[in-house]
């Protein structure tokens, strides 16, 4: 295991072939089943560069959330290979997974916030990667951390609210801090697993506006899951559909036609 | 669809399969209670007998030896109380490991979830008392037996309350702490802790409000508190100072509900 | 909003919460007068755990020669703690419905309430010796003692949950002008049936485990064959018989269980 500091490319991966410097993320071959004979994914192959808007769009359960949960390996893949940093996530054991995931932040469908800590106290744990359990039970950041979140939750518009519990805020609110909280972690890569699907439509907008700014302004190159293709197609770089547990289209959101748009969802009546 | 066959549509609330199962329990019920009635060892004549005879134990109680309370249970009181305290303590000190084990989301191995519960169940099964006989047996009479008692079997219910707290704890926020890298420990700490912590509380408040009355009887078995002197008062037949000991005792266990009750209120 | 100095981020983030502090000190401090006044030492402490391990010896291995009267222990420990129940439950359903205060007057639920009170605030084992005064040696006295303490915690129980049923569907069956019965039977007890059976169930477990103790006072159950073997120092016999009533509060748990499931079905 490198040495190097978190922020740095590890050239160390033996097995696969050593990443091409500008993707951030490469999925190959990615294969998920969780009943024996019947894949949700079958064989995902994608490439991701290392800025931009990804969103995957697609039918519910055609797999975008397991592709999503798959590349920080929240679900267990059940072949392929994910190249993350000069490494095969896939193949890494534990404490190497985690320190993995500390450099990709995620943001939830249901926010995901403890609800009874102070709103201050779920952005930081973004950090609880960095910190020991003693460190994180006494609730000792280091000052940086500190400020940074403070950084932070002006940023997202939420300074007031530093101290309110998580479960006082509304639903566009608690997003927000989810994404300070996965902006804490620094991260090389940011996942986000339907992040507007409980919000009402002002709101989403003005979500996925956040988003973009935010990652835009820091490089951070973001793979969202999103069935809403208007709010896709507005807001991203690049748009993948997939069906059937495959990639039915890879391109840029002018691309998009109805009748892409026909094979990945089917059916016409809902084109309107 | 005649409307005949409208008519004969009946509502029945459980499935035939249902109806079969609950009869049956029904039945097992009652049949449990008769066949206990027939075979456990009661003389009808002291059944009838029984209430003249309460009465008149009752009588002699009466009045209550309000002087026997300075010298005789005021000091071994507090022994009591002190003893369902410091009991509590070590219990939940011991039960948060086996709690932690026996949540099967928390330790994913099962063979240890099973392990834990075991120890639980044990710790539940056999009573205070009993486990005060046995430390008795160990330490010698006092209250020392008394306070391990209370707390081992403390373990079996603040440990099973405990893990069954962690089981409904939401996974959303667990998720998202994982996929931040947060090693394990933290968390727990992070995630479950802040969920289960007014549950737990609760269960602390409520299973001490319950030490408190075990401690209580713990003397009879010679573990030290006021049991000692109900006991020496029960031998001697000194009915008058036996009710004093009661009235005490029910001025206390009314007061540790009343605590509880308003610190309930309040924290949680 | 203006950004928050640096120095100021410790105190907003993790504020110090004073008279939770205070608390948590008053209680440690408390804990620790309590410890010593108990003469509880670690010098004691590990004095024990040698003793403990010596003791554990002693135990080991159980001895089930004596079985038949270990089985009529938990048999009668079995029985009494059935009957219990049963009465405890027959007289508990009256008495909560007595007690709730969104059904009844101020005069009828208090003095249902004291009444409940009363019986909960003893120990059973307390009242199997009044009983056993009163009464005999015996299993009478213990099944006494077990209904007053059932009919203390079940009505307790049933009480709270019949205060909690929504008074809608009561009001609604009363306007039909069905009968007193008729409005308990139809408006209140389907809304706590099932709350009902899980506080029986409990308090089945509760009993089974209450029965094989109040025999250390001669109220009848395995209680009394443990204290025997204690007193004789049999200590491999005794082990015995925590064993088997381990295995019978498992059975029996297992039991109770089965029969929520079929109850919520």
């Amino acid at each position: 295991m490198s040495n190097a500091p978190a922020g740095a490319t590890s050239h160390s991966s033996a097995t696969s072939a050593p990443a091409p410097a500008t993707a951030a993320l490469i999925v190959r071959n990615l294969v998920k089943e969780y009943v024996r004979g019947q894949p949700v994914l079958k064989g995902i192959t994608l490439e991701f560069a290392a800025h931009g808007i990804t969103a995957i769009i697609g039918p519910s359960g055609t797999g975008k959330s397991t592709l999503i949960r798959c590349i920080n390996r929240l679900v267990e893949p059940t072949s392929g290979e994910i190249l993350f940093a000069g490494r095969n996530l896939t193949q890494l054991p534990r404490r190497e997974l985690r320190a993995a995931r500390r450099q990709i932040g995620m943001v939830f469908q249901e926010y995901n916030l403890v609800e009874r800590l102070t709103v201050i106290e779920n952005v930081l744990s973004g950090r609880l990667g960095y910190i020991s359990p003693l460190q994180a039970w006494l609730r000792r950041f280091p000052p940086d951390d500190l400020a940074e979140a403070f950084s932070l939750l002006e940023v997202v518009g939420l300074t007031a609210h530093a101290q309110r519990r998580a479960d006082a805020l509304s639903g566009g609110q608690r997003q927000r801090v989810g994404i300070a909280r996965a902006l804490m972690q620094r991260p090389k890569l940011l996942l986000a697993d339907e992040p507007t699907s409980s919000l009402d439509p002002k709101t989403s907008v003005e979500i996925m506006a956040l988003m973009k700014d935010l990652t835009l302004e820091r490089g951070i190159p973001t793979v969202v899951n999103i069935h809403n293709v208007e709010l896709a197609r507005r807001f991203a770089s690049r748009m993948v559909g997939l069906s059937g547990g495959k990639v039915v289209f890879d391109g840029p959101p002018e691309a998009l036609e109805e009748d892409h748009l026909k094979q990945i969802y089917g059916g016409e009546d809902w084109l309107g | 669809m005649t409307p005949d066959g409208i008519a004969r549509r009946e509502w029945q609330r459980f499935t035939p399969m249902e109806r079969l199962a609950r009869y049956g329990v029904y039945l097992a019920i009652v049949a449990a209670i008769v066949v206990s009635i027939r075979t456990v060892q009661v003389i009808p004549e002291f059944v009838l007998d029984a209430p003249e005879q309460i009465g008149d134990l009752l009588r002699r109680m009466w009045p209550p030896d309000a002087a026997f309370y300075p010298e005789g249970i005021h000091a071994a009181l507090l022994d009591s109380i002190h003893i369902a305290s410091v009991g509590t303590a070590l219990g939940i000190a011991m039960a948060l490991p086996f709690g932690f084990l026996a949540a099967r989301n928390v330790t994913p191995a099962g063979w240890l979830n099973w392990l834990a519960r075991l120890v639980l169940i044990s710790a539940r099964s056999i009573n205070t008392l009993v486990f005060a006989l046995l430390f008795v047996a160990i330490f010698g009479p006092g209250a020392v037996a008394g306070t391990l008692a209370i707390a081992f079997h403390s373990i079996g219910f603040l440990g099973r309350l405990f893990a069954e707290a962690l089981e409904v704890a939401s996974p959303g926020p667990i998720e998202a702490l994982r996929a931040a890298g947060a090693p394990w420990p933290s968390v727990i700490v992070y995630g479950y802790w802040p969920q289960v912590a007014p549950a737990f509380w609760a269960l602390v408040l409520f299973r001490w409000d319950i030490n408190v009355r075990e401690s209580i009887v713990l003397g009879l078995v010679g573990a030290g508190g006021i049991g000692m002197a109900l006991d020496t008062a029960l031998n001697l037949f000194q009915w008058t100072r036996v009710a004093m000991v009661l009235v005490a005792i029910l001025a206390v266990v009314v007061i540790a509900e009343v605590a509880v009750t308003y610190i309930r209120k309040k924290i949680i | 909003m203006s950004p928050i100095p640096a120095a100021q981020h410790r105190a907003i983030a993790f504020p110090a919460n004073w008279p939770v502090r205070l608390g948590w000190t008053a209680l440690v401090l408390y804990l620790l007068y309590a410890l010593s006044h108990l003469e509880l030492t670690p010098a004691r402490f590990l004095a024990g755990l040698e003793f403990g391990r010596n003791f554990l010896l002693k135990l080991l291995p159980p001895d089930f020669a004596r079985w038949e009267l270990l089985l009529k222990g938990l048999e009668e420990s079995l029985e009494m703690a059935v009957l219990a129940s049963a009465l405890g439950v027959a007289l508990a359903l009256p008495v909560s419905l007595l007690a709730a205060r969104n059904l009844m007057p101020g005069w009828v639920t208090w003095p249902a309430r004291m009444l409940m009170v009363v019986c909960r605030s003893f120990h059973p084992v307390i009242v199997a010796i009044l009983f056993v005064k009163a009464v005999g040696f015996g299993a009478l006295a213990g099944i006494l003692a077990l209904t007053v303490a059932s009919l203390g915690f079940l009505g307790k129980l049933f009480t709270e949950a019949i205060e909690e049923i929504s008074l809608k569907q009561v009001e609604a069956i009363r306007a039909t002008g069905a009968p007193f019965m008729s409005v308990i039977s139809y408006g209140v007890l389907p809304q706590v049936f099932a709350r009902f059976i899980g506080f029986a169930s409990y308090e089945l477990d509760a009993n089974l485990r209450n029965s094989t103790m109040v025999g250390i006072v001669g109220a009848g159950g395995v209680g009394g064959t443990l204290f025997a073997a204690f007193q004789r120092f049999d200590y491999d016999f005794v082990c015995a018989i925590i064993l088997s009533i381990i295995a019978l509060i498992i059975a029996g748990e297992v039991l109770t269980n089965a029969v929520k499931k079929v109850f919520r079905a």
